[in-house]
């Protein structure tokens, strides 16, 4: 039960860090940011020690090699790496940029997404693996994909600010762009936090994703729930784009240059995408090709992960070849990270309990 | 004048096109994910049903299918996007090569020293020492970070030392480029010259044909034709000689009609001689699953493998992978493995279906296999039940009659070895139900895999070189100076610049005479 003792403790260790990072911009004394980042570096510690321990309790209980037993093999462990990944990508980047500013809006994410877990009360068993998964190519395309989706994270989250940073009027296409982003992405993350509220049920997490996702709000039983949480989203969409102003003027009390923001943008892509193509296209063709000997299907999770793929390539060439700068640019990076959510989640969420593969 | 091909050439040659096919190919594939591809008109309608309402969704389904988007990564126009997106690549890459080439192959040249100053990296400082004293030690500090100088003496007396390093990396993006083109080509070869298919193989039964994953089964035309073609070879016993003569043809344009329905015959049979699973301890989730799988050709079996998921067997270029495997509707021709104990502890394998009696060696019992389950189960009341559409808990009821007539009724159950002994020190053990399960067989044949491999191989190096590796030059000036020798150091490189500032520091600290 090591692991768990230790999870907790770096959960608490991201919140606390939240709070001292963003205590840190509004003082910006120097002893407030060494908090932060020493809170960080613990939290980081007892993660890595509590994914290490809980790979130890994979090992022993399933009886396979070590590499199988990597704990990646559902949704609570693999919100935990990609925290875990994220973390790290922030801490290198503190250190190489010297700017702490960035935290305060990294941390939330660890700590929301870790925050997540424990009031899903999302399945946090150790479950052995069916023998489709058993594949040493499984475990690089897993790892990887990880590692490219947090790159990938902190692109999106420096392509955002850049918007907030940058755009001026309520009628510029950019300012509509991230405002009704951002306002839907916080939409939809209530609305899962209401689900996970409403049901509480401790069951295997992908079931609970197909039976109850937005049961209790866009697909509620009742028209009348339907309706208000339509509107509600639509009001705070509305509130995001009208207040807007709000959120730019405590980023711009970062301390941030747009440029910094613009070039972090294009580096993590820049790290995202080949690893990406590597771990998320490739290995996951080889993998598919030696399980079923089909190394493409254009099955929806494929199908977006290339679509995916495809908005990044426009990014690079829109970038490098078009010359798009600034506000264009960092669009195309914010949806590039809205069609990797989807590929992990939403083909999951939406597209199985769709179509007739997902009821079988 | 611009000539047409001239016109033709640069719109292929353009960024811009490259832009508009991105988004063409990414829009058109998100409706692809949506709508349920190759799927039947009844789960589509759902599918729509639940997006644009009951009302529309017919007619959205006809708009959408006369648009080919019920199998829209196989539409003539996705495929064409596609074949654009190549061409494009191609006249590209063509386009600019020579260019690249160019700068590859052009040897770093010494600049004047204005020039230098306008390099993106520079430093500029005082050493002592003239300039024929510290040659040697600029050039080994240039070795240090791994550049190997050229030199050239100019005529004001100032040395200059100018080296380059990773020129051809340049290529990173070529190879890039032409990998994606290398895995298309594999693809096409592999929808030219293979298949892609798969077949559901009971025990103890075999066949000649497989059925092809690229049915399109929204077409309903197709569907019945393939009815009518599978119906003759059915009742044919699966004689495709014979099956062709029924139908007045000859057996190649048979084979070419099963072809064109998705039926794809193999030339030769494949049986399932024996499936079995692997469960976690006594739980119902497989750790593996497994088939005994034989070729059999002209009559005479030729090769024999047992194969699972990731295990795959090989025949003639085809290959067999383990995919699936279910419970069979009809359990009447089971037959129970046994392994019969006497209370001696002699032992013999018994093969029995359910109805069959035998005695137990060394005893004077007759048992009866009354009954198959292949999901055992007891309810509240203790009445067994079936719990599972598997075999997850197979089961056989004995009836066991004693020489003074005692009768009485009992459960061997293959998981739990307990279940296995009877009251006089005999046992029966349930090693195996055989003929109820069914394999699910992927079967594919795809001579372009070796191709598409090669190119992701391609693209990963290309995608490294284009991203890690960046194309370096350094220029050092040695000029002398009142107080010694006046260094000017100047830098270039496209990428990864932060990297290449801190070997330039380091080069630095070496000519200023620290190590
Ligand atoms: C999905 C497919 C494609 C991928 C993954 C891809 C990848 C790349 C990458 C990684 C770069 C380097 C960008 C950088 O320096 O950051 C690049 C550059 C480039 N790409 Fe593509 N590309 C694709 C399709 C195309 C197509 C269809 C064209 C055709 C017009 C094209 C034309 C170019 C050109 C001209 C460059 C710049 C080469 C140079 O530096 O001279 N790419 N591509």
């Amino acid at each position: 039960m090591g692991s768990s003792l230790f999870f907790g403790l770096s959960t608490m260790a991201y919140i606390l860090a939240m709070v001292v990072y963003i205590t840190h911009i509004a003082f910006r004394k120097k002893a407030v940011g060494v908090t932060a980042t020493g809170l960080t570096l613990f939290g980081f510690a007892s993660q890595t020690l509590a994914i290490l321990l809980r790979w130890r309790e994979f090992y022993q209980l399933s009886g396979m090699g070590i590499l199988r037993s990597i704990p990646l093999t559902n949704l609570y462990e693999s919100i935990i790496f990609f925290v875990w990944c994220l973390m790290l990508g922030y801490l290198i980047m503190e250190f190489h940029y010297k700017n702490r500013s960035f935290g305060a809006f990294v941390t939330p994410v660890a700590a929301l997404a870790l925050l997540f877990i424990s009031l899903s009360g999302m399945s946090t068993k150790i479950e052995p693996l069916v023998p489709a998964l058993q594949s040493n190519w499984l475990l690089a395309h897993v790892t990887l994909s990880f590692i490219s989706y947090s790159a990938f994270a902190l692109s999106f989250s420096t392509g955002l600010m850049y918007l907030i940073m940058t755009t001026e009027g309520r009628r510029e296409g950019a300012y509509i762009f991230w405002t009704v982003a951002l306002g839907i992405f916080a939409s939809v993350l209530i609305a899962m936090g209401l689900d996970y509220m409403t049901f509480h049920a401790d069951m295997n997490s992908d079931a609970f994703l197909k039976d109850f996702l937005f049961k209790s709000t866009y697909e509620s039983s009742s028209s009348a729930v339907q309706v208000i949480s339509y509107l509600a989203t639509a009001a705070f969409v509305f509130a995001v784009w009208r207040y807007g102003y709000v959120l730019k003027r405590v980023i711009g009390g970062f301390n941030l240059q747009a440029s910094v923001l613009d070039e972090i943008t294009y580096k993590s892509v820049a790290i995202g995408f080949p690893i990406f193509t590597l771990g998320g296209l490739i290995f996951g063709a080889i993998w598919a090709n030696q399980a079923w000997g089909v190394y493409w299907s254009w099955d929806p999770k494929e199908t977006w992960s290339l679509i995916t793929w495809f908005i990044y390539a426009f990014y690079l060439h829109a970038r490098f070849l078009r010359g798009w700068k600034g506000r264009k640019i960092a669009m195309v990076a914010v949806m590039g990270f809205v069609a990797v959510i989807f590929t992990y989640l939403g083909v999951n969420l939406l597209l199985s309990g769709l179509h007739s593969y997902g009821s079988r | 004048m611009k000539s047409l091909l001239d016109k033709v050439w640069s719109l292929f040659s353009s960024i811009k096109l490259a832009i508009v096919i991105f988004a063409l190919v990414a829009l058109t594939s998100i409706v692809g994910t949506v709508i349920e591809q190759q799927a039947s008109y009844a789960d589509n309608i759902r599918v729509l049903s639940s997006l644009v309402g009951q009302g529309i969704a017919p007619s959205a389904y006809k708009v959408l299918y006369a648009l080919g988007f019920m199998n829209m990564y196989r539409s003539w126009w996705f495929l064409s996007l596609l074949s654009l997106f190549a061409a494009n690549l191609l006249v590209c890459s063509i386009d600019r090569f020579p260019a690249i080439w160019r700068i590859m192959r052009t040897p770093v040249k010494p600049i004047a020293p204005d020039q230098m100053k306008r390099m993106p990296i520079k430093d500029e400082f005082v050493v002592q020492g003239g300039p024929d004293s510290i040659l040697q030690q600029a050039v080994s500090a240039m070795k240090s970070i791994g550049f190997a100088a050229e030199r050239e003496q100019g005529p004001d007396g100032a040395v200059q030392l100018y080296a380059q390093k990773n020129a051809w990396s340049r290529s990173g993006v070529y190879i890039t480029h032409a990998s994606i083109l290398v895995i298309m080509l594999g693809a096409v070869l592999g929808v030219f010259f293979g298949f892609k298919g798969y077949v559901d193989l009971p025990e103890g039964f075999n066949t000649n044909i497989v059925y092809s994953t690229n049915m399109d089964m929204s077409d309903p035309s197709q569907v019945s034709r393939r009815a009518s073609l599978l119906g003759a070879l059915y009742a044919e016993n699966g004689d495709l000689q014979k099956a062709s003569q029924s139908l007045n043809e000859s057996l190649p344009d048979y084979e070419k009609d099963l072809k064109s329905v998705g039926i794809i015959p193999l030339g030769f049979q494949v049986l399932c001689q024996q499936f079995e699973v692997q469960f976690y301890g006594q739980s119902d989730m497989p750790k593996a699953y497994r088939s005994r799988l034989s070729i059999i050709e002209n009559g005479k079996p030729v090769v024999s493998k047992w194969i699972e998921v990731n295990h795959p067997l090989k025949y003639k270029g085809v290959m067999f992978y383990q995919s699936s495997f279910r419970l069979r509707h009809d359990l009447s021709n089971g037959v129970a493995v046994l392994d019969v104990r006497s209370p001696g502890g002699q032992a013999e394998t018994m093969k029995m279906k359910i109805g069959q009696s035998f005695g137990i060696p060394g005893t004077n019992e007759t048992v009866k296999l009354a009954e198959f389950n292949p999901a055992l189960a007891f309810d509240d009341q203790g009445r067994p039940e079936t719990y599972s559409q598997m075999m997850t808990n197979p089961a056989v009821r004995v009836d066991i009659s004693g020489p003074g007539g005692a009768r009485s009724s009992k459960w061997i159950v293959q998981r739990y070895p307990e279940t296995w002994s009877l009251p006089d020190g005999s046992s029966i053990g349930l090693t195996d139900f055989w003929g109820v399960q069914s394999t699910g067989l992927q079967v594919r044949k795809d001579p372009g895999v070796g191709v598409v491999y090669l190119g992701c191989i391609l693209l990963a190096l290309g995608l490294y070189v284009a991203f890690f590796m960046s194309h370096k030059k350094i220029w050092v000036r040695l000029a002398p100076d009142k107080k010694g020798t006046l260094l000017t150091v100047a830098a270039t490189c496209p990428k990864n610049r932060h990297a290449f500032e801190r070997e330039i520091e380091k080069l630095v600290k070496r000519l200023k005479g620290g190590n």
